[in-house]
């Protein structure tokens, strides 16, 4: 079954060319057959492969598939090859079936827009680039994913380019994970100068080998590769894109930008642990970064009013906790929790479609509610992808994954009660935001009349999410054991808190954001918005809701000075010395022509004087 | 010895004239005889250096320019037969459409 690897990437590319192609002279229903039907045949390879892996795992843990060589330049030889372990077979596994779920979902929500064909061409492309990217056996490959999933993300944000916003929402994803693109851009320059190969594998032994822990060398490369992932998973201080990434189609925002691509830092940190290893203060930074991300994205997102920015908030929280987990060394707790929060953050921006769809693409929570027996499916879907997401114990899968980070962070060597205080108060956060959702939409009036019931093929895919999202976290000891072949184990620092101490602390905040969420937006709602309503409230409230003032302090760091040195040098001074070439060259031409005057005995004069001066030179100089 | 100095010192004077024909006559017949002047003047240069040297060649020279000479002579003349066709005139300064 494994040497058919190259068919998972390769499956979905092919069904992007025709779609390309195709797709315009393609009724709908062929266009959806190929699009969900390539990544069906994609997701169920990538079953057996998984299966096979399982029964008869290869050699030293890894089987590596090379296609051909893709550049061959001297000592630089990349090939086109695919590296799957344990690591990437779960990755793989994931993107593929939760992509798989999410087309079918497309195939119904999508229905009677004009782009139909060209949606399923960026979808496949993207699963194709996503699953390249996993699967990468050399730096380079994999960076080749990784702009493709940039690239389709900006596609897919700017779907509807119409609207002049969501063109620059796109536009501004892109440039924006473009910074981090060439941090790490730089950082597979500096590896590949030092160690001489982009062999992931071979380069983990070189840095190993060569580099000493905290060498110069291994810091400058670990912190330029964090610098891709920061991008590229909208962590501080590169977050800002992934709210406005919102502006996409939602099986997008489920697929793209929550499930699967903005994890891609997640896996890089992952895959290149060795490196980190090798650089503590960076690894320390991954974890400070994870956590200040998660803090300031709850209070964002306790802020929003709109459903997706809710969620997409609390995906920068989520994947915050994954970084938490990388820098403190926890990583089989960080890809357990990338898995349970592509289950339900997926399931989340799915039923949160089927909601916006059936109140005519109503954004605002606060014209929703009462939905509870007029969407079931939706508010039972939805209702477990939330207490997933706050981490209801002991039944969803968010609470194992997330209670193992904690305790994690609580007990590494490299962590701290500060990492472990923070990720609690992460918790209450991510509880309260998540039930403040849940109780504005779902409870209370009925404020916007339901126009629109899912079909099926929204409703199935929501409910097999909701049912992984359930027994997702059950896996949670085979899990560690299968990723125990690919990555370290977690280091435990004696003396820490027992697992029981920090499951039931995480228990409890989350039943004190349920509470106070429930206090707040059910039991007395005149009290959100009094708090709201006073002077001190309504500053913290414009604060937490721009994002901490983020935007406008990029803004006003970068945006307008580089606007201003525009406009000051619109007339272009470097270009005015081309200019001024091009105006010299004019003005000789003017002077010449000036010469030819038609008469005949002038040009006699000219040719006798030229002649003299020429007899006079060659005579007396 | 044949006085060298003499014969260049005419010589110069003729292409002189020559020159000054060409530059300062406006009729086209009278460039032409400048220009066959200035031709005699080169031809004599030639014609006094073989003289100089006890040579044939500068005398062989001179034929060379005379059949150039005539050559250019004919076609000078129909020129300015087809010129005077178009213009009514052979005044140079009146001929002067190739201007820049």
């Amino acid at each position: 079954m494994l040497p058919l690897l190259w068919l998972v990437p390769a499956i979905p590319f092919a069904g992007a060319l025709t779609l390309a192609v195709l797709g315009p002279r393609m009724r709908e229903k062929a266009a959806a057959v190929i699009g969900t039907g390539s990544i069906a045949v994609s997701a169920v390879i990538s079953l057996f492969i998984a299966a096979a892996f399982l029964t008869a795992p290869p050699a030293a843990g890894a089987y590596t598939q090379t296609l051909w060589t893709w550049i061959d330049v001297g000592s630089f030889r990349p090939a086109i090859a695919f590296y799957l372990d344990a690591l990437s077979l779960v990755m793989m596994t994931v993107v593929t079936f939760v992509s798989f779920l999410i087309h079918v979902y497309s195939a119904e929500f999508m229905r009677g827009d004009e782009g139909y064909s060209r949606f399923f061409a960026y979808m496949n492309l993207f699963v194709a680039s996503m699953v390249t990217l996993l699967l990468a056996d050399n730096l380079l490959l994999l960076y080749l994913g990784w702009e493709g999933v940039g690239l389709c993300s900006y596609l897919l944000i700017g779907f509807w380019y119409q609207d002049p916003a969501n063109g620059l929402a796109g536009r501004k994803a892109f440039i924006v994970t473009r910074i981090g693109d060439t941090a790490m851009a730089v950082g597979l320059f500096l590896l590949f100068h030092n160690l001489g190969t982009l062999r992931i594998q071979d380069l983990m032994h070189a840095a190993q080998s060569q580099w000493p822990v905290g060498s110069a060398y291994a810091i400058a490369a670990a912190a330029l590769l964090l610098g891709g992932a920061v991008g590229k998973s909208a962590q501080l201080p590169l977050q800002t894109w992934l709210p406005d990434a919102m502006a996409g189609p939602t099986p997008t925002s489920a697929l793209i930008h929550a499930a699967t691509m903005v994890t891609a830092g997640v896996y890089l940190i992952a895959r290149t642990h060795v490196l980190f290893a090798l650089a503590p203060p960076v690894q320390f930074a991954v974890a400070v970064v994870g956590a200040a991300t998660l803090l300031m994205a709850g209070f964002s997102a306790a802020t929003q009013n709109d459903i997706k920015r809710v969620l997409a908030y609390s995906t920068i929280s989520q994947i915050g906790y994954m970084f938490l987990a990388l820098g403190v060394g926890a990583w089989s707790a960080a890809i357990f929790h990338f898995m349970t929060h592509a289950f339900f953050k997926a399931l989340l921006f799915l039923a949160a479609g089927i909601v916006i769809e059936a109140l005519h693409h109503e954004h605002n929570i606060f014209r929703m509610g009462g939905l509870r027996n007029e969407l079931p499916v939706a508010f039972w879907t939805f209702l477990i992808g939330g207490c997933a997401l706050a981490g209801l114990p002991l039944i969803t899968a968010g609470y194992y994954s997330k209670d193992l980070i904690l305790w994690s962070a609580a007990n590494s060597t490299a962590g701290g009660m500060g990492l472990w205080a923070a990720g609690m108060a992460g918790v209450v956060l991510t509880s309260l935001y998540t039930f403040r959702l849940i109780f504005l939409v779902f409870f209370g009036r009925l404020e916007t009349a339901v126009s629109h019931r899912p079909g099926l093929a929204m409703t199935v895919p929501a409910c097999v999410l909701a049912f992984l999202s359930i027994v997702g976290g059950f896996g949670k000891l085979p899990f560690e054991a299968l990723l125990a072949t690919a990555l370290p184990q977690f280091r435990e620092a004696g003396g820490g808190m027992s697992e029981a101490l920090a499951s039931a602390a995480a228990g409890l905040a989350f039943l004190a954001g349920l509470l106070a969420a429930w206090y707040a937006y059910l039991q007395n709602p005149s009290l959100a918005r009094s708090a709201a309503a006073n002077p001190a409230g309504r500053l913290l409230h414009r604060f937490w809701f721009s994002d901490w003032g983020m935007d406008w302090l990029y803004d006003r760091v970068f945006i307008r000075p580089v606007v201003w040195a525009a406009s000051a040098n619109k007339a272009d001074v470097i270009d005015s010395i081309y200019d001024g070439l091009a105006g010299a060259a004019a003005l000789c031409y003017r002077l010449l022509s000036a010469t030819e005057t038609g008469k005949l005995r002038w040009y006699a004069a000219w040719i006798a004087g030229g002649s003299v001066v020429t007899l006079a030179i060659v005579m007396w100089l | 010895m044949f006085p060298i100095r003499e014969g260049f010192l005419l010589s110069g004077v003729l292409f002189t004239l020559g020159v000054i024909g060409v530059l300062v006559r406006r009729n086209l017949l009278f460039v032409l005889m400048s220009i066959e002047v200035m031709l005699n003047a080169a031809g004599l240069a030639f014609v006094a250096a073989g003289a100089r040297w006890g040579q044939p060649d500068g005398q062989v020279v001179f034929l060379f320019i005379l059949a150039m000479a005539a050559a250019e002579v004919s076609v000078g003349l129909a020129l300015v037969l087809e010129l005077y066709h178009q213009y009514k005139s052979l005044d140079t300064d009146a001929i002067s459409r190739m201007r820049g």
